[in-house]
């Protein structure tokens, strides 16, 4: 063992009382007590990055990570799989067969798109959630496959379906003092798909598409549309969902969702979104049929 | 209950194990591991680029699995195996391990900033897959960035390494093994 180090600055994030977290009412207490200036730190991939651009300056952090009752993952007796918040997207991507549970590949797939591998061995689907970037591919699952929330704060647990807890950029309906505990989807979706566009291998979606499709009898009888990088949040497309239902092509199917209308902003014209939407939409709907 | 350490301008005492040894730190809360493994424990080879997870410079593997350590606080490491790019070569003769001499025999490397990150990349990656063909190595260097050698060259090594360890764990004659 050698000598212990005093060190010198070399610094970017500003000052931070740090605090690790023993138990989830512990966290949630400390939380309460703390107020705004406290953030939740799980695994950080979003939170420490921005915290070293003073994007994010929490006078506290509380570490849940040793909190590991709330790293699992499995399938629960009514078939819905359940994600403890602390799982990483890494646990989930190499999860073996019998853990995910037939139906669910479309989340397993869903991982070689966040990030790079480093990032997914620390990320946690938790934190993206609590995060709710309008982009990130756990926010799009969850609003396509009409995930639930279970968070835990200090009067106790709250459920939300995930059409109500996401309000816009980084807006969710979490409180400060609350912790995500659990994310549930609540059925399988053995026909589902998404795919997105970034400039970039691994970069934030410029748009991300998902589709689950109702197949019967190798014929498409329904199916849910949800975009990604278009509005402040991830938003089911009812006019697409319209088509299929109708028994329209793919090709409809996604001019319907190109119409959600996407705003441009400083990386490429609304245009070229619409472009991506109907391009990636119809994309997702050949991959959900193909599996 | 919880454990406070520190207020925010008062520095906390951290146990780290990084390669094998047990190192005590005083720093504060804010320093991320990156800073903490170079400033405090002059273990160098991990280079920061970006600091926000871009770039992969930084690349060090906590327990076992690759991460940036420019995304984690010294403190998130704690109880954690770190293992950085030093641990690669043999201590006592300083002889490279057989993934850094492939680099060198294929050129994956020119100014040799993004090197150390690649390394302890493909040290990760090729411990949980050794089986891993040339599409999933390219698909895995995507990770970090290089900006003068080109990534032909460092896919080219990883791969001639993967393919040497392979025929090697097929003879049964392990030559320098892998890292952790």
């Amino acid at each position: 063992m050698s000598g212990t180090v005093r060190q010198g600055k070399n610094v970017k994030p500003a000052p931070f009382r740090y605090h690790r977290a023993r138990d989830l009412e512990g966290a949630t207490a400390l939380l309460a007590e703390l107020g705004d200036d406290a953030k939740v730190l799980a695994g950080g991939q979003s939170l420490v990055a921005m915290m070293n651009f003073r994007l994010a300056r929490p006078a506290h952090l509380v570490d849940i990570a040793g909190l590991r009752e709330l790293d699992r993952l499995g399938v629960g007796a009514d078939g819905g799989l359940r994600i403890g918040a602390l799982t990483t997207h890494h646990t989930v991507e190499t999860a073996p067969a019998h853990t995910l549970g037939a139906g669910f590949d479309v989340i397993r797939d869903a991982m070689a798109w966040i990030g790079h591998l480093p990032i997914r061995t620390r990320g946690t689907v938790g934190g993206s959630i609590a995060h709710g970037d309008p982009t990130a591919e756990w926010c799009l699952l969850a609003v396509l496959l009409d995930a639930e929330f279970v968070a835990r704060g200090p009067g106790g647990r709250r459920r939300f379906r995930a059409d109500e807890f996401f309000f816009g950029y980084y807006t969710t309906a979490l409180r400060p003092d609350e912790i995500l505990e659990e994310i549930v989807f609540p059925r399988p979706a053995p026909h589902a798909a998404l795919t997105e566009f970034a400039e970039r291998r691994g970069d934030f979606a410029l748009v991300s598409c998902a589709v689950d499709l109702d197949v019967d009898g190798g014929a498409v009888r329904g199916g849910r549309v949800a975009v990604g990088g278009v509005a402040p949040t991830p938003v089911r497309v009812p006019g697409a969902e319209a088509v299929l239902a109708g028994g329209g092509s793919f090709r409809d199917c996604a001019e319907a969702a190109s119409l959600v209308a996407p705003a441009g902003d400083a990386a490429d014209s609304a245009r070229y979104r619409k472009h991506l939407v109907r391009t990636l939409v119809e994309r997702a709907c050949e991959e959900a049929m193909s599996r | 209950m919880n454990d406070t350490n520190g207020r925010s301008d008062d520095v906390q005492l951290l146990t780290l194990h990084v390669n094998g040894t047990q190192h005590e730190v005083i720093t504060e809360p804010r320093r991320t591991l990156v800073d903490v493994l170079r400033h405090d424990l002059r273990l160098t080879g991990a280079h920061v680029g970006c600091e926000h997870g871009i770039c992969g410079a930084c690349t060090v593997l906590v327990d076992g699995l690759p991460a940036r350590a420019c995304l984690m606080f010294a403190a998130q490491a704690e109880g954690a195996a770190i293992t950085t790019v030093e641990s690669l070569a043999d201590p006592d003769t300083g002889e490279l391990n057989d993934l850094q001499r492939a680099f060198t025999e294929h050129h994956a490397l020119q100014c040799g900033f993004c090197t150390p990150g690649f390394l302890m990349l493909a040290q990760g990656f090729l411990a949980r897959q050794p089986e891993a063909d040339r599409e999933e190595i390219k698909e895995i260097v995507a990770s970090n960035l290089c900006r003068c050698t080109g990534y032909q060259s460092i896919v080219e090594a990883i791969d001639s390494c993967a393919r040497t360890r392979r025929a090697q764990r097929a003879a049964g004659t392990e030559g320098t093994p892998p890292c952790n």
